[in-house]
């Protein structure tokens, strides 16, 4: 009976983690062309952030949420940093980018074990998440519905500071035509900046949704930065509609693959079935008709 | 312009991607092993050298620097007790940086570069693997001090860890004193619990235990909601727990997610010790682990290499099976080289059966045979201070029987 609840509830929760480590990168990577191999290390800071903080805020109850915006604030610094520090010399230069954070990744996860071992650290999950209810056979567990609450929280945030503030219209300006926005008067400097911040800042909250999974470890974010590429590169960019649908795609095929297959293979196939679609579809799902995009 | 580098942007995270998900599956080549040559150990001086090579760095340095932390208080000791032979040790330590193509890299520059007389070290499989045709070409020796899945003998290696029929074997036994009935497999998908699935599975088979279900998760991955589902569904009496490092943190949590634990169905691991039960992040009070060694092993040797590593490292440091397999390793080197008096490879070899140490474990002896020690099967239950209190025993040392040739219900060649 549960053969389909299963696979479909525990698929919309990965999809959701997915949508978070993918909502920074559809901002950096899809609408300002950064490839950044150290996203995955910014999540890895969200969760090192929760451990922490749970060492400061000792009543479990209260720490996740006061881990939310230390980690984005974080996180967000993280990104602010390298992009002040290295990705702004090289920003029509990709690959040079692509190398230069592959090996910032590098240094972020010796750091991690550098400061806080190679083994992990626990990450204790609150009272009021630690439960299920039945669905169907399926003991659905409150830490899956908090991450498809936190990544719709996500979204619907990101997409309210696009569409309706003043940051967000100067970075949509800013995507479209940097040239033309800066005879406008917008400073594309300040919103690369911006932009940098809160993608990375995402990554940070996707960081306290993972630590739930898993506690912290080093290499945490290497687990996820694959996933997540593929989901902005499938969604097609320059644009948060797909990035969405993809999410929760590869997040329930995954786990209908898991159920039906294994572990491993399901990657397998996962990857296989994105490979075609943009063999049959090379822009992703959805493409913007804007100069200097599509 | 714009458009052609977002194409090429997009084509390269591709091709990265690809690369990233092969290199995970690719593993490393061990270099070509150097032809055999005579031993340029020198015993001439009051010092003799061992290489000390465990990972100080990378994903595997928090679990091989307690093997190195133990190496280094077995020295000590023996150094201030008069050394070897009357010859003090002088430790030459290497970092294996995690990567079996650096230990087979790092113990080729031990043997033949620093000329050791004996290297201590390795964890992984993969690491003891990438090692072991460097240290036969170069005949010398290899002291292996982690639990591991059996069916290899080497005489340049020594296995002072567990191999099946002292660990898997055992807790099986358990599990059927328990009246378990039906058993679920979770495991790492890599070689280690793969290779000792296969065992349980014919073992099982041969005790009436069935088996209903078996599910693998790569090492690097933490998500086990769906697999946890499964066992929820399947409602064994006993989970059989196969799962290596990190892994284990996501596997404990979902499974107390839905509602699990150690009253409704209890696991039993063979890689979850006083080191990493405080990891979890759950309380794991009441779960179950196999080893030959816990640090609640009641006994005056234990005691003393208790207070000895402590008085060394911090009274907050627990000691653990593979620490007190690497201590152990150290002492039956000496005895080694004592017996035979004398530091020479195939001296030391034609010496070795019976050779015996009163470890903190209890009495271990070498096999001549298949350089495996006889060890006493454990298993322990995690209490509220995450130590083990011991259930269950085989009340007396295991003989070593890597390829399980005593085993009638054991056919290698079946699925």
């Amino acid at each position: 009976m549960d053969a389909f609840t299963t696979p479909l509830l525990a698929g919309t929760a990965t999809g959701a983690l997915l949508l978070i480590a993918a909502l920074g990168l559809a901002l950096t990577f899809g609408q300002m062309g950064v490839i950044n191999m150290a996203h995955g290390e910014f999540l890895m800071a969200g969760a090192y952030t929760t451990y922490l903080t749970q060492q400061v805020v000792t009543s479990t109850d209260l720490s996740i949420l006061v881990a939310l915006p230390v980690a984005f604030l974080v996180a967000g610094a993280l990104g602010l940093l390298l992009e002040v520090a290295i990705i702004q010399w090289m920003y029509r230069r990709p690959l040079d980018t692509l190398l230069v954070t592959v090996g910032v990744s590098l240094l972020l996860q010796q750091l991690a074990k550098d400061v806080f071992g190679a083994q992990g650290d626990p990450v204790h999950t609150p009272g009021w998440l630690d439960g299920n209810i039945d669905v169907l056979g399926y003991h659905w567990p409150f830490r899956q519905m908090f991450t498809i609450v936190l990544a719709g929280a996500a979204l619907a945030g990101l997409g309210a500071l696009l569409r309706y503030t003043a940051y967000g219209r100067r970075i949509r300006a800013t995507v479209q035509n940097r040239d033309l926005a800066e005879t406008m008067g917008v400073s594309t400097r300040a919103v690369d900046r911006v932009t940098f911040f809160v993608g990375s800042g995402l990554a940070g909250i996707g960081g306290v949704a993972v630590s739930l999974i898993s506690g912290t470890n080093p290499n945490l974010g290497t687990t996820y930065i694959i996933s997540a590429f593929l989901v902005v590169v499938a969604g097609g960019l320059g644009q948060l509609r797909g990035t969405v649908i993809a999410a929760f795609a590869v997040g329930v095929v995954t786990a209908f693959f898991t159920d039906w297959f294994s572990s491993s293979m399901a990657q397998v196939l996962t990857f296989a079935l994105v490979v075609v679609f943009l063999q049959l579809r090379p822009q992703g799902l959805f493409t913007v008709r804007a100069r200097g995009l599509a | 312009m714009f458009q052609s580098r977002t194409r090429f942007a997009t084509g390269t995270v591709l091709a990265l991607t690809a690369a990233l998900s092969l290199s995970a599956c690719g593993g490393s080549k061990s270099g070509e092993a150097s032809a055999s040559s005579a031993s340029c150990v020198d015993t001439s001086g009051d010092t003799i050298k061992l290489g000390f090579l465990n990972s100080t760095s990378g994903a595997m340095a928090i679990s091989e620097q307690t093997v190195r932390d133990s190496l280094s208080l077995a020295a000590t000791q023996i150094n201030a007790a008069g050394g070897i032979l009357g010859k003090k040790i002088e430790p030459v330590v290497e970092d294996g940086a995690s990567d079996p193509a650096v230990f087979a890299e790092k113990i080729e520059k031990l043997l033949t570069g620093d000329c050791v007389a004996a290297v201590f070290g390795g964890w992984t499989s993969a690491s003891r693997k990438a090692m072991l045709p460097v240290v036969e070409a170069d005949n010398g020796l290899l002291f292996y001090p982690v639990q591991y899945e059996g069916l290899e003998a080497s005489k340049n290696i020594y296995y002072t860890g567990a191999t099946t029929n002292q660990q898997i074997i055992p807790a099986m036994d358990f599990l059927k004193s328990k009246g378990v009935k039906t058993l679920f497999l979770a495991g790492s998908d890599y070689v280690f619990p793969r290779t000792a699935n296969k065992i349980i599975k014919q073992y099982a088979a041969e005790l009436g235990i069935e088996i209903v279900g078996e599910e693998y998760v790569p090492l690097d991955d933490d998500d086990w909601t769906t697999q946890v589902a499964k066992i929820v569904e399947a409602k064994p009496d006993f989970v059989f727990n196969t799962i290596n490092g990190s892994s284990n943190v996501g596997f404990v949590k979902a499974y107390y997610e839905q509602g699990l634990s150690a009253k409704t169905t209890p696991i039993i691991s063979v890689s979850i010790a006083e080191e990493e039960a405080p990891a979890m992040g759950k309380d794991v009070t009441g779960q179950f682990a196999a080893w030959n060694y816990f640090q609640s092993v009641k006994s005056p040797t234990n005691d003393a290499f208790i207070k000895a590593f402590q008085d060394e490292y911090g009274a907050d440091r627990p000691t653990s099976d593979p620490m007190e397999a690497a201590y152990t390793s150290l002492y039956l080197y000496k005895a080694l080289v004592e017996k035979a008096d004398s530091f020479d490879v195939d001296e030391i070899n034609d010496a070795a059966d019976g050779v015996t140490f009163d470890a903190p474990e209890g009495t271990v002896t070498i096999d001549g045979e298949n350089h495996h020690i006889a060890k006493t099967a454990l298993i322990g239950q995690i209490n509220a201070d995450n130590q083990f209190d011991v259930v269950w025993s085989s009340e007396k040392p295991i003989e070593p029987d890597p390829f399980l040739e005593g085993y009638a219900w054991w056919d290698p060649s079946a699925e």
